[in-house]
């Protein structure tokens, strides 16, 4: 098969992940060799500037020279769509970059810096291809370095803590995942997804298909946080840094559900069954409908009771993660544009709050609802960016959680024409959306409407932070009022 | 030209949040100058538009993937609500003249929920009116949460909780009624000529009008009203009072009975009596009438009784929509102009010229004031405010509650009857809190206040005359929006209201 083979080409195709790889070097080589004795705030500052050198160099190459390539069996897949999802992660990891900036958790920062950027190439590994064996390994290398940063704060005993949860719950889901993706490929002799699903098109379920399409489903529900392999969330969220946990919220969330969406869609097609109400037959479908209506719930009911405004976060990314599996049971091309919609608005907002975190815990030490009272009147931009973030989540419209909401639950109903299929799923979700807004307004209560300390002080907030968090804010106001912005790119 | 309401509230509150902490006269005037803005753009529409048929502000596509227009145009019916917003939003401003605690923000706060009202009147794209709708829940909390008194912070949530459960059922509904209809188009006037499947509006129906009830006081889901009126400071009691609970009367009116009119048909069955969900809603809007009359009569906090009052006046604007007669409808769509201005003046008595100056709401303290002598005009406006709102003739609620129960008559005479003990159960509360307040038998010259309470200022004054001013005016001549109100009602978008089966 393999008669000609160019490398040069291969890296050609490549070339964005290896500007980042390069980018990644770079900042390493340079902080360790020239600038061992100086000061933090200037090794931060360089390794980041290079870390976003990297990044805009390869968003400019994608825009320049997009490419359309199906190599290798489906080994590296490029195209329109999987390009613009890679621009949206290298903007997450810029942006989780600058919110680094400032940080004074560790001494380590191009270490830092390149784990985050091989975390993102991995992750442009994962959404340009539908063979199993990359998914797998490039969901391991994602993960790997998910688990070091997540540990990156030695200070802190939460932040290890956090790791080895993170890292043994990880482990047992690759562990399930490759069982499943070994039942896919003997089932189907094929590690292409479209080849999977010419394979097992057709037959009716074997009991074999079905053991896989489960072990797969423990692997991947695990990597979005979906009830019930969620439990490493919260604790990750608490204890992770601030920009680890941004990240592993946002960029590796979206990348995720993409790869998720492709994994049930393209490798699973003809074994989807139905979840339409009164309407069941088994597959996948009515399984991660179950998962999806869990996630919602208990995601929404247990942010409630959360006092650490992390722990609410996590709680709250579960629910969002419910909603988002809407996106993928409906499995229309229509629905994976509103999942993406949605993840992505979604990721830009978590990056956001937790920017607005990072900065309440440098002020008062703590995360919890008391360290945000006040915050209105002593930091009053980040104030007004945390309410714009925390609206958006809840669903409030103008914001692009409403429009992301609007669109994935109006493309869940029109993936069963004629029925309206999955209304009882639809309208859960509205429903416990309705419950979020509870917890989201809590938090903009103490923001807001609770009296700062008396020995509270205005605070001291970076201007590029500042800058950071508008600009953040003022993309999900932007793609909310027209959302068109960013629908006619997916 | 009216779409610039919307513009200027907005940017009016997003100038005021840029103005200095200290600038607390300057975010006063602001406000003021950016309300009357408003309501003179509004009032230039008004004399503008004669016919009060529909017509198209503005209409450019928004997200043309879902046939997603922002679509703003205003009828009769809008520009009604419209005209109430801008006077209720002046007077709301003249009562706010004493803030003085983060006053900047508040004015902020009310700025965006008056745009995002006019933006519910003016938007004609199903989307787009949901969208302003919820972008009035967010305001309406902080104001509540931050300037209130009683139980502010529980009242506050449990007034944004209810909301947005509300909006949660119309999210369904709409989203169902898109999906359904399946033209990719949110138009309320396509979509009101879409004929949806029987089946289908009998539950979308009771879903989305019981979305907008909640809103509009609709029992028994009307608890958030009076614990969030009296929570509320002065300006948001209001305005939640004047417009919000119009929003979902509108609401009622514009998407579930204008969209899903076959929901209002015969069931074909009785269950305990009931045939059709009009006579269930008709049932649910009596008994809020005289539910709301009889707890008022019997509340300590002056407050609570123009609380419950209010749940009592807007169970004759719903009640009024299910009569499906011509005559109960504009009568209560005049009600909600009506009862808008006449609950703002009587929350800006109690809570304005009565609470800021004596520190207390308790009635049988209140007695002991001598209030009539203190602050006389409070006593005067109050009677005035008073007897317009029990409906006595030369009133703006007089003309619209009687064409409500004309209207009932028509439709369920024995309501009609149990509706007009409501009113006269309107008259003795009225009566009682008049009493108790005003007029009350002080021992003179035992208690004498420690001082005199400061007199009533120019603003309270003003805003009070243009509130009355305002009730008289339709109360003398209410053809001036009976004119725009029954073309509106009579144009194709209603159609199937009056073709419905069976009527």
């Amino acid at each position: 098969m393999m008669t000609t083979f160019s490398y040069l080409g291969l890296l050609y195709q490549v070339l964005p992940e290896v500007i980042v790889v390069a980018a990644a070097l770079c900042a390493l080589s340079v902080d360790l060799i020239f600038l061992r004795t100086a000061e933090l705030r200037l090794r931060v500052f360089v390794g980041a500037a290079l870390s976003l050198a990297g990044c805009i160099a390869a968003v400019a190459w994608i825009l320049h020279d997009p490419q359309v390539v199906n190599d290798f069996d489906g080994m590296l897949i490029l195209n329109l769509v999987v390009q613009r999802v890679q621009i949206a992660l290298l903007v997450l990891t810029m942006l989780t970059v600058l919110i680094f900036i400032g940080s004074t958790f560790t001494q380590h920062v191009s270490e830092y810096l390149g784990l985050i950027l091989l975390a993102t190439t991995s992750m442009m590994f994962l959404v340009g291809t539908q063979n199993l064996l990359v998914i797998f390994l490039s969901l391991e290398l994602l993960s790997l370095s998910l688990y070091v940063l997540t540990a990156f704060n030695k200070r802190s005993v939460r932040s290890a803590e956090a790791a080895l949860k993170y890292f043994i719950f990880g482990g047992i889901s690759a562990a399930f995942l490759l069982f499943g993706f070994s039942f896919l490929y003997g089932l189907t002799n094929s590690t292409n997804l479209v080849g999977i699903a010419g394979g097992i098109h057709g037959s009716p379920l074997d009991p074999l298909l079905i053991v896989a399409m489960v072990m797969t489903l423990v692997g991947l529900g695990f990597k979005v946080a979906a009830v019930p392999f969620h439990f490493w969330a919260p604790d990750v969220y608490q204890g992770a840094p601030a920009p680890s946990a941004a990240f592993i919220a946002s960029g590796s969330k979206v990348a995720g559900f993409f790869i998720f969406y492709q994994v049930m869609a393209l490798g699973l097609a003809g074994a989807e069954g139905s979840s339409i109400w009164h309407g069941y037959t088994s597959g996948w479908v009515p399984v991660v409908a179950t998962v999806a209506a869990l996630s919602m719930v208990l995601g929404n009911l247990v942010a409630i009771m959360q006092s650490s405004v992390r722990r609410l976060l996590a709680y709250s990314a579960i629910a969002h993660g419910g909603y988002m599996l809407l996106g993928i049971l409906s499995h229309t091309d229509q629905s994976l544009s509103a999942l993406l919609y949605y993840a992505i608005t979604y990721a830009l907002t978590v990056v956001g709050a937790f920017g607005v975190v990072a900065l309440v815990e440098d002020a008062t030490g703590g995360d919890t609802l008391a360290d945000f009272a006040g915050l209105s009147r002593r930091a009053p931009v980040p104030s007004f960016c945390m309410l714009i973030f925390l609206l958006s989540l809840a669903g409030i419209p103008p914001l692009a959680g409403f429009f992301g909401k609007f669109y994935l639950f109006s493309m869940a109903l029109t993936s069963t024409p004629g029925i309206l299929g999955l209304l009882w799923l639809v309208i859960l979700a509205i429903a416990m959306s309705a419950v979020s807004l509870y917890y989201y307004l809590k938090v903009l209560k103490y923001i807001y409407v609770a009296d700062p300390a008396t020995d509270a002080e205005p605070m001291r907030v970076p201007i590029l932070r500042q800058v950071v968090l508008c600009l953040i804010a003022v993309g999900v106001v932007l793609l909310g009022c027209a959302p068109n912005l960013l629908l006619r790119w997916l | 030209m009216l779409a610039w309401t919307i513009y200027i509230s907005f940017v009016g509150a997003f100038v005021l949040m840029l103005l200095p902490k200290r600038a607390v006269r300057m975010a006063r005037i602001l406000a003021l100058l950016t309300a009357i803005a408003g309501f003179a753009v509004t009032l230039e529409g008004f004399v503008q538009q004669q016919t009060g048929e529909l017509a198209t502000i503005t209409r450019v596509s928004w997200v043309p993937s879902l046939g997603v227009e922002y679509h703003l145009a205003v009828d009769g019916i809008s520009l009604t609500l419209l005209l109430l917003t801008g006077i209720v939003a002046i007077a709301g401003v003249l009562f706010s003249w004493n803030i003085e605690h983060r006053s900047k923000e508040f004015f902020a706060f009310y700025l965006a929920l008056i745009g995002g009202v006019y933006g519910v009147f003016l938007s004609f794209d199903l989307l787009l009116l949901f969208i302003f709708y919820e972008i009035a829940i967010i305001p309406k909390y902080f104001l509540i949460a931050i300037w209130g008194s009683t139980r502010r912070e529980y009242a506050a949530m449990k007034l944004a909780l209810y909301s947005f459960v509300g909006s949660a059922m119309v999210l369904v509904g709409l989203i169902a009624a898109y999906v359904v209809a399946g033209a990719k188009t949110m138009d309320l006037v396509q979509l009101a000529q879409f004929p949806f499947p029987v089946h289908f509006q009998m539950w979308v129906f009771p879903l989305v009008f019981v979305g907008f009830g909640i809103l509009a006081g609709l029992w028994p889901f009307h608890t958030w009203a009076p614990t969030g009126h009296v929570a509320a400071p002065t300006a948001a009691s209001m305005l939640l009072a004047g417009v919000v609970m119009k929003l979902g009367a509108y609401g009622c009116l514009r998407v579930a009975m204008m969209l899903f009119p076959r929901g209002l048909d015969a069931w074909g069955f009785h269950v305990l009596g009931f045939g059709s969900w009009r006579e269930v809603f008709a049932l649910l809007a009596l008994i809020g009438i005289v539910y709301g009359a009889m707890v008022a009569l019997v509340q300590r906090d002056f407050k609570f009784v123009i609380g419950y009052s209010s749940v009592s006046h807007m169970g004759f604007v719903l009640l009024g929509l299910m009569t499906l007669q011509q005559i109960g409808l504009d009568g209560a769509v005049l009600q909600m102009f009506s009862h808008g201005i006449l609950a703002g003046l009587l929350f800006a008595v109690v809570g304005r010229m009565v609470y800021d100056r004596t520190h207390t709401r308790d009635l049988t303290a209140l007695e002991k004031m001598d209030l009539s002598k203190a602050i006389p005009f409070a006593a005067a406006t109050f009677v005035l405010a008073g007897m317009a709102s029990i409906g006595l003739p030369g009133f703006s609620g007089f003309v619209a509650e009687l064409q409500v129960l004309i209207g009932a008559w028509r439709a369920f005479p024995l309501f009609a009857v149990i509706a007009g003990v409501g009113i006269v159960i309107g008259i003795a509360y009225t009566w009682r809190a008049m009493q108790k307040a005003f007029f009350g038998t002080a021992d003179h010259g035992a208690i004498v206040t420690a001082s005199p309470l400061p007199p009533i200022s120019v603003p309270e004054r003003i805003g009070a005359a243009l509130l009355l001013g305002a009730s008289i005016t339709v109360g003398l001549y209410p053809q001036v929006l009976l004119r725009v109100i029954v073309p509106a009602l009579h144009s194709p978008l209603f159609d199937g209201l009056w073709k419905g089966s069976g009527r």
